[in-house]
Formats: C-alpha cells, structure tokens, sequence
C-alpha cells in the first residue's frame, strides 16, 4: 500500500509534466493542424539556454525565467521561419518538417554543449518526505505540479478572459471569418506556437533535474509520453491534454513501479495503440467527426 | 528495342547492369570503402520499403530502425545457432538473411493492422514510440538478446573459389548490395503492377479507392508488410556489415536518417530512395573528414563530428519540404522535362503534393472546432 501511494504521487508529478508538453502539443494542433513533433527538441534548447544564462549570472531563477523566455521566442520562430504556409501543406510535409527540426535542433545543441549527460540542478530538493516508512513526495514535486497548474491556470484566462484569447479562439474556430472581422490570424497563430514553447520550455526545466540529465536527446522520451497524453485526452481539447498527461503519468508510473522501470517505452505504446484502436477520438471529445 | 517494351526484360537488364557494376566497383575500391558500401546497401534496402509505404501507400513510418532491428536479430541468432552446430555452406547466411525478411515481414503485418486505422500524425506518432519501444525490449529480455551489448553475427568467410585475398569487406559489399539489388528490383516490378497501382490509388483518394473496389485497410496491411520484408533485409544485412546486431545502431536516429533519405531523394521514387541513401551514409562521411581536418581542439572537433551530418540532414529535411517537395528526383524530372513516368497522372509535375492538396484544398470537418 505504501508503494502504491508513492507511485500515485510520483505519477502526479511526472503526469503534471506529461500534462503540460500535451497541452503545448494541443494548443498548436487546434490553431493550425500541425502536430509539433519538434517540441520536444524546442523543450530541450531552452533548457541549455537556461544552464548558460544560470553559470553566466550565478541564479537559478533567471536561468529559469531565461528558458521561458526562450521557449516563446522560439516558439514564434519556429511558427515564422518553417510553419508559415502549414495550413496548405499536405500532413505529411508538416510532420517530415517537424522532424526535420527535431534533427536540426538536437545536433545543433549537440554541437554547442557535446552529447553527455549533464547534470542539472532542480529548484529544490527532491528528497521525498515521508510519514513512517511511506514516502510520499518531495518539495520538487510540489513544486512541478503547483507551477503547471498555475501556468495553465493563466493559458485558460488567457483563452476565455481576455480579448485577445477571444481572437485566439476566433481565429481557431472559423480562420476566414475571423479574418473578415479584422482578427489578424497570422499574428495569433504565432502567438498560439510563442505560448505552446513557452509551455514547453517548463515542462523541460521540470522533468531534466528528475533524473533525466540534460543531453540533446533528453525529451525524446518524453516527448512520446506527453504525445501519449494529448491521444488520450483527444488532440482538440486542452482540458483534454491536462487530465490525459496526468492519466499518462499514472499510468507509467504504475507499470514502472510494479513492472520495471525499462518497460516505461513499451508501456507507453501500449497504452497509445490501446486508446487509438479503442477511442480515436479521445476519451474527452464529445460527438465529433472522426480524423485520426 | 521492341524487347525493353516489357517492364520485367527492362528491370532484369537493370538488375544485370547494377550487378556488373557492384563487382567492377568492390573490386576496385579499398577494403575501408567497401565497409562504406555494405552500409550504404543496408540503408538503400530499407529506403527503398520505407518510400514504397510512405512515397507511394501515404502512410508515415518514424521507426523503420525497429523493424529492421527485428531483422538484424533474427539474422544474429540464427547465425549464432548455425555458428555453434558448425553448419557451413553458401546457402547459410540467405538462408539466415530471408528469414529475418519473412520474420519482419510478418512483424510489420501486426503493425500495419494498428496502422490501417490511424492517419498522419497519429501513426507517426505511435511509429515513433514502437521505434523508441523496440530496442528497449533487448535490456528487458538480457537473456536472448544480450542487452545493450547485443549479438554478435557470426558468418562464413568469403568462398575460397573467389581467390585467397578477397577481403572480408568486399564480401560484406557484396552481401549488401546484392540484397539491395534484389529488393529494388522486386520493388520495381510491384510498383509497375496492379499491387502498386492499388498502393497509389489508396494514397491519392481512399473513398475513390473504396468505391473501386479496394480494400483500403487490406492494401495498408499490404505495404506495410512490403516495406517490412525490405526493412527486415536491409536489418539483416545491416547487422552482417556491422557483425553485430545491438539496440544502439538501431536506435531512433537511424529512423531519422531513413525518413532523411526518402524524403530528400524524392518521396515515393525508388531512384529517390538510392539517392537519398548515398547523400545521407556519404554527405556524413564527407562532413566528418571535413571537420577533422579543421584541425579543432579534440573537444569541439568531437561535437562537430558527431553532429555536423545530423544537422545538415535536419535543415535539408526543412528545406525540401519548403522548397522542392519532390526531393532530388522531382528536381531531376522537372530539368528533365518528363512527366511522373505514372501514366495516370501525367501532366501534375508534384503527383503526391498535389494529391493530397487536393485533398486538403476543402476545408477540413471539423476545422478546430470545440
């Protein structure tokens, strides 16, 4: 029983980030039908960029608030420089232009920092508190779960409070109408890709200090989990992606926990082939028009 | 001439031509780029599958370097077997070789039943993990597959009858890229026959194919099944140029590389497929001499030489798919002149492009609708 309550938090950590690179996925996904598979590799630079900035001024915060800054940076030039015209792009030329990215980003960074296996430091500790014998989680984990839900806390009055969320969702909803109503699109849509980095860029500064490391390929994995989250939620709705990555980590962290740790790839698949055979849609879309 | 009328007497003559020309080329290569070549065979081998079901069938693959994993190991194992009985023969390493082919071959069966019911970004997707899952099976089951270490592949010396110097490299050559000789031409005539006429129309237009006939999800299973049997030989022969199968030189980035290759060769065309191989196994090597005779510190000279190919394949990916969506042989045709040799769609210079613009041209249902 005691492994069991610390595998359920130690899944609402890892679910939490799973949670939020689903939720960047989502966001793009909605707007302009581009499944992001460079995200992932985005997630990773702006870590490096936070490791640079934290040796250059000695503080952990700016570092931090540098790979944000990053991430949404690169979230829009990613948009304007290879995403442009995704819109009249076959889905094939979007997904090989993702990946093309993703080969892109990983060996520049390896060329800048070489391929090992850096160590990088977490915001706080990460040794688990415990009631008896029970570990249960760690200051870190409090730390990734409250920071993912304030930060999607902040993208929801964004999206349904504020004007411009309004024409974020106009310009999703109906593109041409939007436009005729003098909603600049274009603008938005690189918006919605500066948040979506913005997003990832956490999700990378939560999960790399939690024995990952730091290497060009550190998000792979985790890239697939989050993918796995927004299948699960279904890829339209970003409630959707939260409570699908937070399913994800649960789920993995039960099978790693009571399996072994190696069979978190496979377990993954599994459960990714078990929701798209079973509900293509998700299992929080309502009646929709199928497009897997 | 009447005679290279028939595609099968044409792509025999082809397959005799490429023949002669692999003995002309090992034998006047050294040993270190005949090793160069048994890879470039196993990459043209898996190319070529992988452009057939995603060039010609539409559906993406982003973890080809799984199913030929599954290849390489068969192979691996079966050798060892053989090894330790001390069975010897010629007929021993095609023995090993098909059955690895026919092994994955019914691997990716499995896989396309799964793949016939996803489309774009979903299968690449559950591609992905199945090339991130599969090697990790090997550190799960340290018993058979001896974890990241993996198997070695034992096989018999080249036959005494082609001399006393003939090169260990040279047979790997030959191994190699008779392999892939084999399945471009088996390739070819599939992609000249109804087979391949019935991969096509299901890319083009799935409910025209449906309304004809077809059975989409049968012809999905079908390529996919194809394009594992030439995955599963270029692992297999991948594995006897290495003598070694391990999770490491299966692992996502040689996916990576294979998608690299169809896509810059021209998605869809064979001839792509082998152009694509050559720029991605030689544009590495090319840039990893480069950089080492920059003269760097060890240093950076190792983090330029490790990633300088990946990033160049990387921006090219971008870069075709922004600018010359038909890769080198879209850019070869239009110079050319000639039309897309399909006689059905003579006269659209982007067949694929522009089939599936079409496609998208009208809006789509659901249109990010909540």
């Amino acid at each position: 029983m005691s492994r069991f309550i610390f595998l359920t938090f130690n899944g609402l950590s890892f679910g939490a980030v799973y949670a939020a690179l689903a939720l960047a996925l989502v966001l793009i996904w909605r707007t302009t039908r581009v499944l992001n598979f460079a995200q992932g590799a985005m997630a990773v630079a702006t870590a490096y960029v936070a490791l640079s900035v934290s040796d250059w001024t000695g503080s952990y915060w700016i570092g931090f608030g540098a790979a944000l800054a990053a991430g949404f940076v690169l979230g829009a030039v990613v948009e304007r420089v290879a995403f442009r015209g995704a819109d009249r792009m076959p889905p094939l030329n979007t997904i090989v232009i993702g990946v093309g990215l993703l080969i892109l980003i990983e060996a520049v960074m390896g060329m800048l920092y070489g391929s090992a296996n850096r160590g990088f430091p977490a915001a706080y500790s990460t040794r688990a508190y415990s009631v008896g014998s029970t570990a249960l989680f760690s200051k870190q984990d409090v730390f990734t779960v409250g920071s993912v839900l304030v930060l999607m806390l902040v993208i929801a009055v964004l999206l349904t409070r504020t004007p411009q969320g309004l024409r974020m969702r106009a310009a999703a909803f109906a593109p041409e109408v939007a436009r005729l109503l003098g909603v600049r699109v274009g603008r938005l849509l690189t918006l919605g890709w500066a948040l979506s980095g913005l997003v990832g860029a956490l999700a990378a500064m939560l999960v790399i200090p939690t024995g990952l490391g730091l290497f060009p390929q550190a998000m792979d994995g985790v890239f697939i989990l989050g993918f796995t989250g927004a299948v699960v939620g279904g890829l339209e709705s970003p409630v959707g992606a939260v409570v699908g990555g937070v399913l994800t980590g649960l789920a993995l962290s039960y099978a790693s926990g009571y399996i072994g740790s190696d069979i978190t790839p496979l377990a993954a698949l599994v459960l990714l082939v078990v929701v798209l055979l079973l509900r293509p849609t998700g299992l929080f879309s309502g009646s929709q028009v199928r497009r897997v | 001439m009447a005679l290279l009328r028939s595609t099968l007497v044409r792509h025999l003559v082809l397959l005799a031509l490429g023949a002669l020309a692999l003995v002309l080329l090992t034998g006047s290569l050294s040993t270190f780029h005949n090793y160069e070549l048994a890879g470039l065979g196993a990459y043209v081998c898996t190319a070529a599958g992988l452009t057939v079901l995603t060039g010609l069938n539409g559906q993406i693959s982003l973890g080809h370097a799984a199913l030929m994993a599954i290849g390489g190991y068969t192979v691996a194992l079966l050798q060892i077997r053989f090894s330790d009985r001390a069975i010897t023969g010629l007929w021993v390493l095609p023995l090993s070789l098909l059955a690895g082919a026919a092994v994955t071959g019914v691997a990716a069966a499995v896989v396309g039943v799964a793949a016939a019911r996803l489309r774009g970004p979903y299968l690449a997707g559950v591609t992905l993990a199945l090339g991130v899952a599969l090697p990790a099976l090997t550190s799960r089951f340290t018993s058979v597959f001896k974890g990241d270490q993996g198997l070695s592949v034992p096989f018999d010396p080249p036959p005494a009858s082609l001399g006393a110097n003939f090169a260990v490299e040279r047979w790997q050559a030959w191994i190699s890229l008779g392999a892939a000789l084999i399945v471009l031409f088996f390739l070819a005539n599939l992609n000249r026959s109804a087979i391949g006429r019935h991969f096509r129309a299901v890319r083009d237009d799935e409910v025209a194919a449906q309304l004809s006939g077809l059975s989409v999800p049968r012809v999905q299973i079908l390529a996919f099944t194809v394009s594992g049997v030439a995955a599963g030989l270029g692992g297999g022969v991948f594995a006897v140029s290495l003598q070694t199968a391990s999770p490491g030189s299966f692992d996502l980035t040689l996916s990576l590389a294979l998608l690299s290759a169809v896509v810059i060769g021209g998605l869809g065309s064979l001839a792509g497929a082998v152009w694509g191989s050559i720029i991605v196994v030689y544009l590495g090597i090319v840039l990893r001499g480069f950089v080492d005779d920059l003269g760097l510190s060890a240093a950076s000279a190792q983090k330029l030489h490790d990633n300088l190919p990946n990033a160049a394949f990387g921006l090219l990916l971008v870069l075709v798919m922004l600018i010359l969506p038909g890769g080198i042989q879209g850019l070869l045709r239009r110079l050319a002149g000639v039309a897309p040799v399909d006689r059905l769609r003579r006269g659209r210079p982007e067949p694929f492009a522009a089939a599936i613009a079409q496609h998208s041209s009208s809006p789509p249902p659901s249109g990010g609708q909540q």
